[in-house]
C-alpha cells in the first residue's frame, strides 16, 4: 500500500508541488535567473497601473459576492422551504452555468448590452465594458457554486427547532432571523469565500468583457503572453495566491464546523404549503431562469444568425470553425480528448489515492503530506498553476519536458487543477463504508486490492460516476489552467473561444461556446442514465 | 499440556496513554476465554494485538509454537467477526462465506460445498443467495461467523459480536455461538463488556481494568472468589461494607465480630467485608451460630422467585447489606419492611479486602 501512495504521492509532487515552488522562486529573480530577492515585488507595488489591477479585482470580487450569494439564497430558500412547482426542473436550470465556459456570459452579455446590444438603454449610458460587465458575467458564472453550497447548507434543518419556535410563538420573520440564518450561517459563509475566489481568479469574463479594466488575472495573462515578463506573470501569480489560499483555509474550518450541526436525533424539516409564499417563491425562480436561460439562448441565436442585431437570416458559416481562427473542429475533437482522457485517468488516481489516503494504516506522516498535496490544488488559481507550468515543463533542465505542449501535459494538467474536489467526494463516500472490511479482507487471506476491486469499488460506484462527470465537465470548459500550456496541435474548444473573441469573430466564439455546453449537457444526461441504471441493478443489496 | 496461544509480558502504549500494561496470558487450545471488562480496561486492545491490527509496543506473542509478534494480520491464521459484522454488501451471503476461499487453491465445486456446509451448520442453508441487507441482524451475524470460519482458522477472535443485536436474539446467539464452537473445537476469544454473556459462555474469564488483567478463572471461580475488589464488584451483584480485624480469623463488623479468613492481615487493619446477597441467610433462630447478625428491613422488592431486602445493622445503623431472600422463606416467615430478625453471614462466604474501597 505504500508504494502505490508513494506513486501517486509523487505525481502530486511532480505536477503540483515542483512547478509551484519554481514559481515562488521565478517571482524572486530578474529577467536572467539571477536571484534579485523581492526586486519584482518592490517594481510591481511601485507601479500604479501594475498593483492598481489589486483594488479593481478586489472590488469586483467583493460586489459579485454580495450579489450573488444573497440572490443565490434566496433561491436556495425557494427550492427547500417551499412547495412551489418544479423545483426539480429549476435546480436544473440553475446549474447551467456550470456547463459553459466562463468566457460565454461574457459574449452573450456583449449581444444584449454591447455598442449595439438590445438592451443597450437599459444601462443609462455606462458601458458594458468594464465592472459592470465582470460583474454580471461573474454573478451567472458563480451563482450554482453558491446555491450548490447554500442548498446543503438548508437541508440541515432540524424540524424540532422550528416546532419549538413555534410553541414559543415567535412571528415568522423571526423565525427566519433566529433559527433559518444561524442554521445555514456556514453555508452562508463558505459560500461566500467560494465565490470571492472564483471571481478573483477567473479569467474568461475580464478577458472578454474587462475592456480596460484590468484585473489580477488578466494581468498575469497580459504579462506573460503580451510581454513575455515572466518574472512579472511569477509576481502577479503569487499574489493571486493570497487571497485564494486564506479562503481556502477559512472554507475549510467552516466546513468542518458545519458538519456537527447535525445530531443524530433530528429530524427533517418538512416545509407546509402556503399559497402566497410558494407563489411568489415561483415567480423569483422564474426570473431568475430566465436570466440564466437568457444568456444561453443568446449566445446560440447569434451564433446561427448572419449578423446580430442587425441581420437576422439563420446561417451556419459561423460553424465553420476552421476558416476561423482558433483551433477549428480540430480543437473541439481535441476538448472531447481531453475531457474523456481526464474523466477516465484522473477518476482512477483520484479514488485510488483517496482510497490510499484513507484504509493505508500506519505511515501517517507520508499520508497527512498527500492528503496536504490533495488539498493545495483547490487553493491555487488555474492561470498560477498554468504559469507554472510553463516554467517547469520548458525548463531544459527538466527530464519531463517532452511532454511541453502535449495532451499529455494538459491531461496531467486538468487532473491536478480538479484534484481537490474528486479527492474530497471519494474520501466522503469511502467514509460511510464499514472500516473493518480490510480488516476482515487479511485475516482471510485475500490481498488488499481484491477487496478494492470486489467490494469497495461496486459500493462506491455512484461516488465515482459523479467524479467521473465533474472532471469531464470542468475539461470541457476550463480555460485559465491551459491557456498557457497548450500547443498548435492540442488547442482546446475552450481556448478556441478565446481566440475567436480576439479576432473578432464572436458569433463564432459563441458558436464553439454552445457547442461545448451541448456537450457537457450530454455527457450530463448520459451520467444520469448510468446512474439510474447502476442504482436499479444494485437495488437488491442496497435496500432491504 | 503447551498452551496453545501463549502472551507474554504485553504493554501497547498510544503516546503517553498506556493501554495494555505488561499482560501475561496462556490459551488452551479449544478452550473458550472471554476477555471481559468495563469501557477502555484494553480488552478490545488486546484482541488487535493479537491479531496483528494494532501491533504490541512490547512484548510476546506465541500461537501455535510461532512467534508471531511482529507478523502482520495477513500471515497470521485466525478468523474475526466485528460488533458490525463488516459483512460485504454487494455480495450474497454465499459469495461472504466462500470470500476467503477464493484462491487457486480449492476448486469451484469445493468451494461451494464448503460454503453450503458452513451455511448449514449455522442454519441458513436457504438464505445463501440473499445479500446481508435482507437478512435479520442474527442472520448477518451468523453469515459473518460463518465466512470467519470457512479457512479453518486456528483461533477464532469475536469483538463484542453480540452488542448489535436486541435481548432475545442476544441469549439464543450465546447458546448457538457455545455449541458450535464445542462442536468444532476452535480456540476462542470473545471480547465482552456484558459479564452474564462471558458467565455463560466462557470455560475461563480474563478480567481487565485499565490495561491490566485483575483475574483469570472459571465462571464459578471468578464468581465465587474474586481476586480484588474490582473482580467482585464487576461480576453479579456484591454487598460492601467496612470492617476492622480484630485478630486472626475474626473482622470486627459495627459492633459484632465475625468470624472469618482474613488472609493474614494485622490487627486494628482497615478492611472492605464482600458478602453476596443469595449468601446472607436468615437465621433459624434457635441455638446460636456464628456470624448472627441482627437487622431490620428497609426496603424490600419482589423480584419473582425471590426478595432483595435492603437491611440495616439493627444495632448499628451504618451497616448496610443487600440480602436476596427466598421468596418461601419471606412468606413462611411473614417478612416485612420493618421487620427484624437475624441473618447468618456464612465465614467462608465472606471476603476481606485490605483498605476501605467502594462506596455504593
Amino acid at each position: 500500500m505504500r508504494l502505490f501512495i508513494g506513486v501517486i504521492g509523487l505525481y502530486l509532487i511532480a505536477f503540483l508541488a515542483l512547478p509551484l515552488g519554481l514559481m515562488l522562486a521565478k517571482s524572486l529573480q530578474g529577467s536572467h535567473d539571477e536571484f534579485v530577492g523581492l526586486a519584482n515585488y518592490v517594481k510591481y507595488f511601485s507601479t500604479p497601473a501594475l498593483f492598481q489591477s489589486i483594488g479593481n479585482s478586489l472590488w469586483v470580487s467583493s460586489l459579485s459576492t454580495l450579489i450573488t450569494v444573497p440572490l443565490a439564497f434566496v433561491y436556495a430558500y425557494a427550492l427547500t422551504r417551499s412547495l412551489m412547482p418544479f423545483r426539480g426542473f429549476f435546480k436544473t436550470v440553475a446549474l447551467v452555468p456550470i456547463l459553459v465556459p466562463s468566457l460565454l456570459p461574457g459574449l452573450a452579455l456583449v449581444y444584449l448590452f454591447g455598442n449595439q446590444g438590445l438592451l443597450k438603454a437599459a444601462l443609462f449610458g455606462h458601458t458594458i465594458y468594464g465592472p459592470i460587465g465582470i460583474v454580471m458575467a461573474e454573478v451567472f458564472t458563480t451563482f450554482p457554486h453558491a446555491l450548490l453550497i447554500i442548498l446543503a447548507a438548508l437541508a440541515l434543518a432540524d424540524a424540532r427547532l422550528y416546532e419549538a419556535a413555534i410553541a414559543l410563538r415567535a412571528s415568522r420573520p423571526k423565525i427566519f432571523w433566529t433559527v433559518t440564518l444561524p442554521g445555514a450561517r456556514y453555508g452562508l459563509i463558505s459560500a461566500t469565500f467560494v465565490v470571492f475566489t472564483i471571481v478573483v481568479t477567473d479569467f474568461g469574463a475580464p478577458k472578454v468583457i474587462g475592456g480596460q479594466y484590468n484585473v489580477l488575472a488578466t494581468d498575469v495573462y497580459k504579462q506573460v503572453i503580451g510581454q513575455q515578463n515572466f518574472q512579472m506573470g511569477a509576481v502577479v501569480s503569487v499574489i493571486l495566491l493570497v487571497p485564494a489560499i486564506f479562503a481556502f483555509f477559512v472554507d475549510r474550518r467552516v466546513r468542518s464546523r458545519q458538519v456537527a450541526l447535525l445530531s443524530a436525533r433530528a429530524v427533517p424539516y418538512e416545509p407546509k404549503p402556503q399559497r402566497l409564499f410558494d407563489l411568489s417563491m415561483l415567480a423569483y425562480c422564474v426570473v431568475m431562469g430566465l436570466a440564466v436561460l437568457s444568456i444561453v439562448a443568446i449566445s446560440q441565436f447569434a451564433a446561427v444568425v448572419k449578423f446580430f442585431p442587425y441581420n437576422l437570416t439563420l446561417t451556419w458559416a459561423h460553424y465553420d470553425f476552421d476558416t476561423k481562427g482558433g483551433g477549428g473542429w480540430a480543437s473541439y475533437g481535441n476538448s472531447i480528448r481531453l475531457a474523456l482522457l481526464t474523466a477516465v485517468i484522473g477518476t482512477m488516481i483520484v479514488f485510488v489515492g483517496a482510497y490510499l489516503v484513507e484504509k493505508a494504516r500506519g505511515f501517517a506522516l507520508g499520508r497527512g503530506i498527500f492528503h496536504f498535496l490533495a488539498m493545495l490544488p483547490m487553493a491555487v488559481p488555474g492561470l498560477v498553476l498554468g504559469l507554472s507550468y510553463i516554467f517547469f515543463f520548458n525548463a531544459p533542465a527538466n527530464p519531463l519536458n517532452v511532454l511541453y505542449r502535449t495532451m499529455t501535459i494538459l491531461v496531467v494538467n486538468t487532473i491536478v487543477h480538479f484534484y481537490t474536489v474528486g479527492h474530497l467526494t471519494a474520501l466522503t463516500a469511502l467514509r460511510q463504508m464499514d472500516p473493518e472490511f480490510e480488516t476482515v479482507s487479511a485475516s482471510l487471506k485475500q490481498p488488499f486490492y481484491r477487496t478494492f476491486w470486489r467490494v469497495t469499488v461496486p459500493v462506491c460506484l455512484p461516488s465515482i460516476l459523479d467524479i467521473a462527470i465533474y472532471m469531464f465537465v470542468n475539461a470541457m470548459t476550463t480555460v485559465s489552467g491551459v491557456v498557457f500550456i497548450y500547443g498548435p496541435k492540442t488547442e482546446l474548444a475552450s481556448i478556441s473561444v478565446l481566440n475567436m473573441d480576439d479576432t473578432g469573430e464572436i458569433a463564432s466564439a459563441a458558436a464553439m461556446a454552445m457547442m461545448i455546453f451541448y456537450t457537457n449537457v450530454g455527457a450530463r444526461m448520459l451520467h444520469l442514465l448510468f446512474a439510474r441504471r447502476l442504482e436499479r441493478r444494485t437495488q437488491a443489496w442496497r435496500r432491504r | 499440556m503447551t498452551p496453545y496461544l501463549r502472551i507474554q509480558r504485553l504493554t501497547k502504549k498510544f503516546g503517553s496513554f498506556t493501554a495494555l500494561d505488561d499482560v501475561s496470558l496462556e490459551i488452551v487450545e479449544g478452550e473458550f476465554v472471554c476477555f471481559l471488562g468495563p469501557s477502555g480496561c484494553g480488552k478490545t486492545t488486546l484482541l488487535r494485538a493479537i491479531a496483528g491490527l494494532d501491533i504490541q509496543t512490547t512484548g510476546r506473542i506465541e500461537q501455535n509454537g510461532r512467534d508471531i509478534s511482529a507478523l502482520p494480520p495477513t500471515k497470521r491464521d485466525f478468523g474475526i467477526v466485528f460488533q458490525s459484522y463488516a459483512l460485504f454488501p454487494n455480495l450474497t451471503a454465499a459469495k461472504n462465506v466462500a470470500y476467503g476461499l477464493e484462491n487457486a487453491r480449492m476448486s469451484r465445486t469445493e468451494i461451494a460445498r464448503r460454503v453450503l456446509e458452513l451455511l448449514e451448520l449455522m442454519g441458513l442453508a436457504q438464505h445463501g443467495n440473499k445479500y446481508p441487507a435482507q437478512l435479520s441482524g442474527g442472520q448477518q451475524q451468523r453469515v459473518a461467523l460463518a465466512r470467519a470460519l470457512a479457512t479453518s482458522p486456528g483461533l477464532l477472535l469475536l469483538d463484542e459480536p453480540l452488542s448489535a443485536l436486541d435481548a432475545k436474539v442476544r441469549v439464543h446467539l450465546r447458546h448457538e455461538i457455545k455449541q458450535l464452537q464445542r462442536r468444532l473445537r476452535v480456540t476462542t476469544i470473545m471480547v465482552t463488556h456484558d459479564q452474564e454473556e462471558a458467565l455463560t459462555m466462557a470455560d475461563r474469564i480474563v478480567v481487565m481494568n485499565l490495561g491490566s488483567i485483575e483475574q483469570i478463572g472459571t465462571p464459578l471461580e471468578i464468581y465465587r472468589d474474586p481476586a480484588s475488589p474490582f473482580v467482585a464488584d464487576f461480576i453479579g451483584v456484591m454487598n460492601f461494607v467496612p470492617g476492622t480485624v480484630v485478630r486472626d480469623g475474626a473482622v470486627r463488623l459495627g459492633r459484632s465480630e465475625l468470624a472469618c479468613d482474613v488472609d493474614g492481615l494485622a490487627a486494628g487493619t482497615s478492611v472492605t467485608l464482600a458478602i453476596r446477597p443469595e449468601d446472607i441467610v436468615i437465621h433459624d433462630g434457635g441455638r446460636s451460630e456464628p456470624n448472627a447478625l441482627p437487622v431490620r428491613v428497609d426496603a424490600l422488592a419482589f423480584l419473582g422467585s425471590f426478595f432483595r431486602a435492603d437491611l440495616a445493622g439493627d444495632a448499628a445503623a451504618d451497616v448496610l447489606l443487600r440480602a436476596d431472600l427466598p421468596a418461601e422463606m419471606v412468606r413462611r416467615r411473614g417478612i416485612a419492611e420493618k421487620s427484624t430478625f437475624s441473618v447468618l453471614l456464612p465465614p467462608d462466604r465472606i471476603r476481606v479486602y485490605p483498605g476501605s474501597t467502594v462506596n455504593r
